[in-house]
């Protein structure tokens, strides 16, 4: 295998939206020793499907083991490596910043003026901050926030999408006999 | 028609065209067991231990090419398929193993026996399922059988709640076509793929075939032959692919890796062009990667994509079913001789010759080798053989070629000991006119052999041939060689297996000698049951040649010739 340079990449996969589906993924990473920078996982149009996002730190070969050892998954309907065609990603972070003094909060206003961030909890000792952004972004903003103290810090994990006409859909429709109790049981209790 | 659940798992299997399962009750699988009772026609195989059930559907589907089922309750059942399953899924063979569950309402709560087998199973199945629904249990059994039989085959996992074996629905089988959104096995490969492997086969001058299991899972055997003699290609052949193409061809080489063929291993590593088929360059194929044929160009055609560029980087990956695919090929494929190459091949197997321990006189020693020798010799080539793992396996891939495909079964990828005698039980029922030998040590047979009962119980018909050695004799190998011959954990006390054979039921003969092993077959073969030989063989034995894990492949210990001293 030609070495590349490890660098990120982003796979997003169409899956069922299947009891046991996310613990399918997880489990390929942790067996075929990839490292998981993060997973998003969420609900989509198609009460069926769900959809991953992937980010991995991995050369272009293990990137594309990656691929196809999901791909080898029953459940895992499609799977896109987004990082090689343009697209758009977005990572969530709600950031708790102490916020006691006028000089902490002046400077929290100016610095989220300068990203796609706002504050929008505010109290006489703490403010929480939420940026959605590219990741990186999110990561100067994190650096920023640093000097002025943060308490609390939570992210998403990035979500991408490709852009233009590149459409990562599925037409299919499951053909198990949903009855009131079993889609009661797959898309609520049992949801991926 | 309304059917519980436990009628609706036999009315699928028998759909499926199930005629045996072997298995194990208890609990949580009750109700199914008691629902057998109204489908004679699936033959229930009460084994020992349910390991041994896992195998014998392993050997069952591994010698017929249908999926072997086996059957066990929740928790320690469950529990005990597991080395069996990880069994199937490293050699790709297509077994269906259903499970009993605590009822619903317990799963989660630590229940008597409750295990969450899914779970477990996750990493050690293609796909596996709890059944939460019972409406969806039609539809699980056709998608498991589906799934476990094609594209790259494998283990499936069903695991069924005791609730819902019990639960009635209006039954009816669903005929429509199996939808599986996210499973499509690759069929056949692309122009621009067939152009570009044709090219690199039209320019070597030194090229060889790797054939590998999924030769046979695929159905390529024919086509194999063709491409080898068409373009006089050498082939070798993996473990598991022994019986891809005969041994008596000239143009097989004989088997490659850790303890293959000299000459094998030698033309891989001089070689120009590998065409890898339906094989996975397992690191006991390959030894170490970094200087692997490093001057070869290299096709790899398989049906698992993820296995190109997994462990070698290769020029033309093809991702497909190997047959289909080698039927695209072969109208392209133009005739060749590669005299020079083959002669080269042929020179290096003259010099083994010279130092196989078969062309030596032993005096009054009993080797190994001998005995797998001499059994091939008296069975006529013609037998199944079923092996266990360690020293007996290498030795019967070495010494007892196979001329078919699906005649020689062993546990490749996993390695478990243990297999060989439940395998062959599974093998025997699916091929009751073959001969059928196990060929096991004296370890891994005590691993396993609480199957005696069940294999006198139902008469099955296997030939037991133990090469005792009174070691763990491949670990005692690698101590000799590795571990400045500290034999530690690896002499073995063991029963006269004689006189356990008869506890069973089963007649019994012990071999000392190399002129009994002729009488020792038709001893085999005049009894109508199950029969054990067991073979006292020299003890410290060892397994030539030797690439050391991790080594060169061309970096063999070889047997040293005659008046050469050892190492």
């Amino acid at each position: 295998m030609p070495d590349h340079k490890p660098k990120k990449h982003l796979l997003v996969a169409l899956v069922e939206n299947k009891p046991g589906v996310l613990n399918r993924v997880a489990s390929l990473f942790r067996r075929r020793n990839f490292n998981v920078d993060s997973l998003t996982v969420g609900r989509t149009h198609k009460p069926h499907l769900s959809r991953m996002t992937i980010a991995v730190d991995a050369t272009r070969g293990d990137a594309f083991k990656i691929h196809m050892n999901l791909l080898k998954l029953i459940n895992v309907v499609d799977v896109a490596n987004v990082s090689n065609e343009p697209h758009v990603s977005r990572d969530l972070a709600l950031i708790k910043v102490r916020a006691n003094d006028a000089e902490s909060r002046n400077g929290l206003t100016l610095i989220c003026e300068r990203y796609p961030a706002r504050i929008v909890d505010i109290g006489p000792e703490v403010a929480i901050v939420e940026i959605t952004a590219q990741e990186d972004q999110v990561e100067a903003l994190i650096n920023e926030l640093k000097p002025i103290g943060i308490l609390e810090l939570v992210r998403t994990g990035v979500v991408a999408m490709g852009r233009g006409v590149r459409i990562l859909d599925s037409d299919y429709e499951p053909v198990r006999p949903i009855t009131a109790t079993s889609e009661a049981k797959s898309f609520e209790v049992y949801s991926v | 028609m309304k059917l519980s659940g436990a009628e609706i798992v036999l009315e699928c299997l028998k759909r499926e065209g199930v005629e045996v399962m072997f298995g194990y009750p208890g609990g949580a699988i009750l109700p199914t067991y008691d629902a057998m009772t109204k489908y004679p026609e699936i033959h229930h195989v009460l084994v020992r231990h349910e390991q041994g059930a896992a195998h014998m559907a392993d050997g069952y589907a591994r010698a017929s090419g249908k999926v072997g089922v086996a059957i066990a309750t929740s928790g320690p059942g469950a529990t005990n398929l597991v080395t069996g399953i990880a069994t199937a899924m490293m050699d790709s063979s297509p077994i269906v193993c259903i499970t009993g569950q605590v009822t619903r309402g317990a799963i989660g709560s630590d229940a008597f026996q409750e295990t969450d087998v899914t779970g477990v199973t996750l990493p050690i199945t293609k796909h596996n399922y709890l059944v939460m629904d019972i409406h969806e249990l039609p539809y699980i059994i056709r998608e498991a059988f589906y799934i476990a039989r094609s594209g790259r085959p494998g283990p499936v996992l069903i695991d069924i709640p005791k609730d819902i074996q019990t639960e009635k629905i209006e039954f009816v089988y669903p005929e429509d076509a199996i939808r599986l959104p996210g499973y499509q096995p690759p069929q056949t490969a692309s122009d621009k793929e067939i152009k570009a492997a044709l090219e690199l086969i039209h320019e070597a001058k030194r090229p060889i075939i790797l054939a590998g299991h999924g030769v046979m899972l695929s159905g390529a055997v024919q086509q194999l032959q063709e491409l080898a003699e068409r373009a006089q290609i050498p082939v070798a052949l993996t473990l598991l692919g022994k019986g891809a193409m005969p041994e008596n061809h000239p143009l097989t080489i004989g088997m490659m890796g850790m303890h293959g063929e000299a000459a094998s291993n030698l033309a891989i590593q001089e070689a120009d062009l590998l065409i890898a088929l339906g094989m996975r360059f397992d690191d006991r194929v390959t030894g170490n990667l970094k200087t692997y044929a490093r001057s070869a160009k290299k096709i790899h055609v398989d049906i698992d994509a993820s296995e190109i560029n997994k462990n070698v980087h290769v020029d033309v990956g093809i991702v497909g079913d190997l047959r289909a695919v080698m039927d695209q090929l072969l109208p392209g494929v133009k005739g060749a001789s590669h005299a020079e190459w083959l002669n080269r091949i042929r020179d290096w197997h003259e010099d083994a010759d010279e130092r196989d321990i078969i062309n030596r006189d032993t005096g009054d020693e009993l080797w190994g080798a001998q005995v797998i020798n001499d059994l091939w010799k008296f069975t006529g080539g013609n037998a199944i053989t079923v092996t266990d793992v360690g020293q007996h396996q290498m030795l019967e891939a070495q010494y007892y070629p196979h001329q078919r495909p699906a005649s020689m079964i062993t546990s490749g990828g996993l390695g478990t000991m243990g297999f060989g005698l439940p395998a062959a039980m599974g093998a025997k029922v699916a091929r009751p006119d073959e001969e059928i030998w196990a060929i096991v040590g004296d370890g891994g047979f005590q691993m396993t052999l609480c199957e005696l009962a069940t294999a006198k119980q139902e008469n099955i018909k296997v030939n037991i041939a133990i090469i005792n050695n009174n070691y763990l004799g491949m670990v005692r190998q690698w101590q000799e060689f590795f571990y400045e011959q500290r034999y530690h954990a690896t002499p073995m006390f063991s029963p006269d297996f004689v006189k356990l054979a008869e506890a069973y039921g089963i007649p019994a003969m012990r071999v000392e000698r190399r002129d009994q092993i002729e009488e020792s077959v038709a001893f085999a073969r005049s009894v109508e049951g199950p029969v054990l030989i067991e073979y006292a063989v020299e003890a410290e034995d060892i397994v030539y040649p030797m690439v050391p894990a991790g080594a060169d492949l061309d970096k063999m210990i070889r047997r040293p010739k005659p008046g050469e001293s050892a190492r």
